[in-house]
């Protein structure tokens, strides 16, 4: 695709924007509509556009695989990890509540960090999709 | 923490550890770790059905969500005796891997081996646990979708084929079971296998529930592979690499059989089942139809895996059989064939493994002399197969002991003469395979093998023993199932 | 008109009879994924469109509204598309390595060519 001049000035200019936009709909997840697993699925559609309109080579040297799957790892143990947390602090499996003094408090730390791993996770496992299947051929 | 948490630790630990596992890489490592959390899920399934047994049924409630609006976690005496079956063959199963998984697997996709294993477990676990439909919805697709991977990295390219058609239907069997689950929440507004039981039964408009049961049913069905339902499970259990076969073959039906117990005699009752529908006109039938051809297709084999295969399909047919009648000695046997049958079929999938390892082959032709050759193996493999017959002294006995017995109450003799009649057929599938290992000539260029390491006969010798122990000392096995049987019919109401 | 009311069953059930019918009558593995997909998406609607509430808003808790629509039924489905997508992925990899082993994804090829190899021979 790399003669396409328009599509490769304007993917450059949109994929800050999809990153940022995936960053707030994350960041977002706990008060709004949004989260993890939508967050995952748009950080991870902005590398798999630059897959696309650039080249599937450059975007794995960004994100090689043995990371992917390391991160997507990481994320999983993320959000197990705060439920074992809450085991530790006292409350039962996946009980933000008790993360905290303040059960409101706790609550908020808890969802976003099990946001953050979910959205991790995702982008991760969304990328070993794309990939696994873009470097056939 | 305390002790409190066990039901969640039971499901989180494996959840947790498959992560790690793709973490740690090494083979070796990978395969100590998850031998070491299979161990413990053990010690914690022993522990919760031993608090189960004494203080009745423990309820967890996940993120401190009461009831019916969070998510539940439901122990009573029918799925911590699952779970202790489940746990017990993958305590078993992980230390034999080593070896089985070495000679079948490429060495850089242990680790993922061994994760996809724990993800499959946590399905299974999952499963069990929980007391929420949805969640044994999201479960069951977990360790569904670890099966079929762990299934398609058996050696033979047929390993994929196998998986490819055990994932369409496994799909669709979830998928009914999600329409039948929707159902149900759209005429009561709950998710809570405790809570629905009782707003069912308060439903203006029955013809949905109605709907949702035969979805229910047939989606479980098709995990339990009953007859006609079942042809995904010969090819998915022949070529899956054997250690898979082995955990396969002795959790992943027995579970499916279990979610058949929750939902047709928890949830939706039994009265609502056997008398409202047409349950056991419908599943007696069937099994006894399994019974027969399973047995009668596994005498023509000569793939072993694939003859015990169709073996398993004939025991389904028997665990089945012990539902429909919906009586205590039905349910008890059904229960205790569930315990006895994953003793006898790991046994015996993990001899084949041995079989596998040493000959490179599981063709009955294999076996020729192999009697003498691998004596502990083959003597594992015939006592295994006896158990399957229904020998006295095997625990296979007791089961069908009961199947007959529950036969006889309702005033069925001629199931009771079917069943002994299922029982005369794997006696010639088993006698086959003793033809061959004891009073055949091994083929002159074949090498003089040598038997299995200890490492693999150790664990398929503990299956083999406890089927032997369960089978004289029936107390322990026949007296939780009782319990678990009065639970499900008592809680009918 | 009653049948218009219940448009969105029809709508599920006829998605889901042609994506079941996909799956069984073509051979074509990727095709059978495809019905696969459509058949699971085709509950997905059903639940989707049992959580609205006629005259209900989205479910973000504001003094302005009293109606919301059901959030539960979105919360599972969003599980369950999760759950979808690695259905998919995991069929579509089963089919590149069937390709890769069977050179085609034809289901009566596969046959065939197992049958040509005789019994459980690979």
């Amino acid at each position: 695709m790399s003669d396409f001049l328009v599509l490769r000035v304007i993917a450059k200019l949109l994929i800050p924007f999809i990153l940022l936009f995936g960053f707030y709909v994350q960041m977002h997840g706990d008060y709004g509509p949004g989260g993890g697993f939508q967050a995952g699925v748009i950080v991870a559609a902005a590398f798999v556009l630059y897959a696309i309109v650039f080249d599937v080579k450059t975007a794995r040297r960004v994100a090689p695989m043995a990371a992917l799957v390391s991160l997507a790892c990481l994320g999983v143990l993320l959000y197990a990890g705060v439920g074992v947390a809450n085991l530790i602090y006292g409350g039962r499996f996946l009980e933000y509540g008790a993360l905290a003094h303040d059960p409101a408090h706790g609550n908020h730390i808890g969802i976003l960090i099990i946001e953050i791993g979910v959205g991790i996770a995702v982008a991760a496992v969304m990328m070993i999709i794309f990939f696994s299947f873009a470097r056939r051929r | 923490m305390s002790a409190g948490h066990l039901p969640i630790l039971q499901v989180a630990i494996p959840l947790i550890a498959a992560p790690l596992c793709v973490l740690l890489r090494r083979p070796g490592l990978a395969w100590a770790f998850t031998t070491l959390v299979s161990w413990a899920l053990f010690a914690i399934s022993i522990l919760l059905l031993i608090r189960v047994l004494a203080d009745g049924t423990i309820s967890y409630h996940l993120g401190g969500w009461a009831p019916p609006f969070g998510i539940e976690y439901r122990l009573d005496a029918v799925n911590s005796f699952v779970l202790l079956v489940i746990t017990g063959i993958a305590a078993v199963v992980t230390p034999y891997a080593r070896q089985s998984v070495a000679q079948e697997i490429a060495a850089p996709r242990h680790n993922l081996f061994y994760a996809l294993y724990l993800l499959a477990l946590t399905g299974l676990l999952g499963i069990t646990a929980t007391g929420d439909a949805f969640n044994i919805y999201v479960f069951m697709e977990i360790s569904s979708l670890a099966s079929y991977v762990l299934i398609a990295l058996g050696p033979s390219r047929r390993a994929r084929a196998a998986a490819f058609q055990y994932l369409i239907m496994g799909t669709i069997g979830a998928t009914f079971l999600l329409i039948g689950i929707g159902l149900l929440y759209m005429m009561t507004g709950t998710l809570n296998l405790a809570d629905l039981s009782v707003r069912i039964h308060e439903v203006p408009d029955m013809r949905p529930i109605y709907a949702a049961f035969a979805f229910v049913t047939i989606g479980v069905l098709i995990k339990l592979a009953l007859f006609p339902l079942h042809i995904w499970l010969p090819n998915a259990y022949t070529y899956a690499p054997t250690a898979v076969s082995a955990f396969l073959a002795a959790s992943a039906t027995k579970v499916g059989a279990y979610v058949l117990l929750r939902f047709v005699f928890t949830l939706f009752g039994q009265e609502f089942s056997f008398e409202r529908m047409p349950l056991m006109e419908i599943l007696m039938p069937l099994s006894l139809v399994a019974i027969l051809v399973g047995s009668g297709v596994a005498i023509f084999q000569t793939n072993l895996k694939r003859l015990f295969a169709y073996s398993s399909i004939a025991q389904i047919g028997y665990l089945a059989l012990g539902i429909s009648f919906a009586s205590t000695s039905g349910l008890t046997g059904a229960i205790v064939h569930i315990f006895n049958h994953a003793m006898m079929k790991g046994g015996i999938f993990l001899a084949l493994g041995c079989i596998m390892l040493r000959t490179g082959s599981v063709e009955l032709s294999a076996l020729n002399g192999l009697g003498r050759r691998m004596p502990f193996t083959m003597a594992a493999l015939v006592i295994g197969g006896l158990g399957l017959v229904g020998v006295p002294v095997t625990s296979g006995f007791v089961s069908k002991w009961y199947l007959v017995q529950a036969a006889l109450e309702a005033d069925l003799w001629p199931v009771a003469l079917l069943i002994l009649l299922g029982s005369l057929l794997a006696l010639i599938y088993v006698g086959r395979v003793i033809e061959a290992a004891y009073f055949r000539t091994p083929a002159p260029e074949a090498p003089a093998y040598r038997e299995a390491p200890w490492q693999m006969l150790l664990p398929t010798w503990i299956l083999i023993a406890a089927s032997l122990y369960f089978g004289v000392h029936t107390e322990i096995t026949v007296g939780v199932a009782e319990r678990a049987a009065a639970t499900l019919l008592g809680g009918a109401s | 008109m009653d049948i218009l009311n219940h448009i969105n069953y029809w709508a599920a059930i006829a998605l889901a009879a042609i994506g079941l019918y996909a799956v069984v009558a073509r051979a074509n593995l990727i095709k059978k994924l495809i019905g696969l997909s459509l058949f699971q998406t085709a509950v997905f609607l059903l639940f989707i469109t049992v959580g609205k509430i006629t005259g209900g808003t989205a479910p973000i808790l504001d003094a302005a509204y009293e109606v919301y629509s059901n959030p539960l039924p979105h919360v599972l489905i969003l599980t369950a598309i999760v759950v979808s997508v690695s259905t998919l992925a995991v069929g579509l990899a089963l089919a590149i390595a069937i390709k890769r082993d069977y050179g085609t994804v034809e289901e009566d090829e596969i046959h065939a060519e197992d049958s040509a190899a005789g019994p459980d021979k690979a």
